[in-house]
């Protein structure tokens, strides 16, 4: 087995028996990073240093056998994640030289546990976008075909864990983030529940909707790496108080019963929806036999309120963006127009300047929804709205265990075919955003290729704090759909 | 809904944001179309329905209330693009 090969579980075997060093494996990735990463694209940061000297004390811990959860195992972070001294942009001009002063609670977590951090991944801009092309550094390409984007906005989290450039990463997912570049880079994706995982650190798009979560090569990966960020923290008082369990037992429960007595649901709003690609289509359609085989039981559901869930988060992701967003004043830290002396002007040539066309657009849309005399009709609207979707999601879970979808409705698309069109765009969130409206989780897996070769996932989302059970079910699922290729040939 | 120029400036105006006169006309037109398909939800029965901020659990989150060091202006201070001694420079304002 070669270096680039390890998944997070072969790698704490073989380090934990002695049989590679941790300074080994990372160097051999940043030998792989430095090959490849030209054609790919995944990072915006890349910290040799520092890993290589983390990878030194994570090997002297192992032979003196204090021996943590990741001890060794080289990781990435989406550039969103604050990390103590290392420059954290956010893919934004307006971050351009910003390094913060402390880490973000999953990064602190990540480094007791022994990771080595090897870099900060590209991104869109502030988490804003489904391609990765709306970053201001540079475009990430898909490494199953670097013509086709790897999806967004974690696109440089899930690139570089499809190219094998770490072990795994971090990404975060407001409206499908993680989810979405997994299903196209071939990789496994998790976005946790609202309030598994502290947002203390992440860098804030839409407070109400922003998790954080792993990207993997496999689920067992997914679940070790959730064993080591979730739990609550003082430091973010929407992180929930409730228990966290030691999620790879959901392999040994897979192990013991198959996937006998889950109930999965199939809504039958998502497979009348516009747009559906014929190829992702026959991958679902596979991945549903897939699943009877293993002995779920699969049934017809319906989320009544589909039709209107792009328009509502485009109203409130938006609005909490325009919120969020407007700390970037040029005075306390980040990017500052100096062209002008006039207060004001200051302020509206450092943004203007600092932030891309696709954050201008939604901090204008934000704006707009929450002035005066359209507050009710757009944002109070949009959140009533959710109120429904949120309560669709309780009525199906009644009867099945997880809701089984495709992640997106066509595989990876071409590298500039939609920037003009955004509201093209967002339609592809189509699947995804559901969860983030109602707070529960999801999972992609791979389930397939397009004809092209392209990865397609598919999604399982299940009950608030019900990892377990996307888990297990994923798990199975990977086990016995049998892919040709996990891993693109760079 | 249509949304005009001047209405986009202004909005942009309150946003503290300044669009460049070649970007204008192509943000006027794609706001317009995002904001025409956002009228959908128009159609949707909201009669009667909470709020999701005010439907979800909402707890008081209480600690102690301990005293801790403050990380003080070096570390407060040390993205500012302008500082002098623990001061924030801004363009003067009182003229």
């Amino acid at each position: 087995m070669e270096y680039h090969e390890f998944t997070i579980g072969n790698a704490i075997e073989r380090l934990t028996r002695h049989e590679i060093s941790s300074f080994d494996l990372t160097s051999a990735l940043f030998s792989r990073i430095e090959k490849y990463e030209d054609r790919i694209g995944a990072f915006i940061t890349l910290d040799k240093e520092q890993a290589l000297l983390q990878a030194q004390k994570a090997d002297q811990d192992i032979a003196a056998g204090r021996i943590s959860a990741l001890t060794g195992i080289p990781l990435a972070l989406k550039d969103i994640l604050c990390t103590k001294g290392l420059k954290t942009t956010c893919g934004s001009r307006i971050l351009e030289n910003f390094v913060p002063q402390y880490d973000g609670t999953v990064v602190s977590k990540l480094k007791e546990k022994g990771a080595v951090i090897i870099g900060k991944t590209n991104l869109d801009e502030f988490a804003m976008g489904s391609s990765t092309e709306n970053s201001s550094y540079k475009i990430t390409k898909n490494p199953w075909n670097p013509e086709y984007v790897p999806g967004g906005s974690s696109g440089g989290s899930a690139a570089a864990v499809a190219a094998r450039f770490c072990c795994a990463a971090l990404g975060t997912d407001t409206g499908g983030s993680i989810r979405q570049p997994a299903s196209h880079c071939g990789v496994v994706g998790i976005k946790p529940t609202y309030g598994r995982v502290s947002r203390f650190g992440l860098v804030s798009y839409a407070s109400s909707l922003d998790q954080i979560g792993p990207i993997t090569r496999d689920v067992r990966d997914a679940a070790i790496l959730l064993n080591a960020i979730s739990g609550n923290d003082k430091l973010d008082s929407t992180s929930a108080r409730v228990a966290v369990p030691d999620f790879t037992k959901a392999m040994d429960e897979f192990e013991k019963g198959s996937l006998k007595g889950m109930k999965a649901g199939i809504p039958k709003e998502y497979l009348s929806a516009e747009g559906i690609d014929p190829e992702v289509e026959k991958v679902f359609m596979h991945a549903k036999e897939v699943l009877t085989d293993l002995g779920v039981e699969i049934k017809e559901i319906s989320l009544p309120h589909t039709a209107y869930v792009v328009a509502a988060y485009y109203i409130i992701a938006p609005c909490e963006a325009s919120s969020n967003l407007a700390r970037y004043d040029g005075v306390k830290y980040g990017f500052r127009d100096r062209s002008s002396e006039d207060l004001i002007e200051m302020y509206k040539k450092t943004k203007s300047r600092g932030f891309g066309l696709e954050v201008q657009r939604r901090i204008i849309i934000g704006t707009y929804a929450l002035s005066a005399g359209y507050y009710d009709a757009y944002y109070g609207r949009a959140s009533k709205v959710r109120t429904l979707i949120t309560k669709d999601f309780s009525n199906a879970f009644e009867t099945c265990d997880f809701i089984l979808s495709p992640v997106a409705p066509a595989p990876a698309f071409k590298i500039g075919e939609k920037t003009d069109d955004p509201l093209t765009m967002y339609l592809t969130d189509i699947f995804t955003l559901s969860a983030n409206m109602a707070g529960i989780p999801g999972i992609s897996v791979p389930a397939g290729y397009s004809s092209k070769g392209l990865p397609i996932g598919i999604q399982m989302m299940a009950r608030k704090f019900d990892e377990m059970s996307l888990l297990r079910a994923g798990y199975g699922f990977e086990r016995n759909i049998g892919l040709s290729q996990k891993f693109p040939d760079l | 809904m249509k949304i005009s120029k001047s209405e986009v400036e202004k909005i942009a105006h309150l946003a503290r944001l300044e669009i460049e006169d070649s970007q204008k006309e192509k943000m006027v037109a794609q706001l317009g179309n995002i904001l025409q398909y956002i009228d959908t939800l128009k159609d949707a029965d909201v009669d009667g329905v909470r709020l999701s901020s005010e439907a979800a659990v909402m707890n008081n989150v209480l600690r102690e209330d301990i005293l801790e060091e403050s990380p003080g202006p070096c570390v407060t201070l040390a993205n500012a693009p302008d500082k002098e001694d623990d001061f924030y420079v801004v363009p003067r304002v009182v003229k």
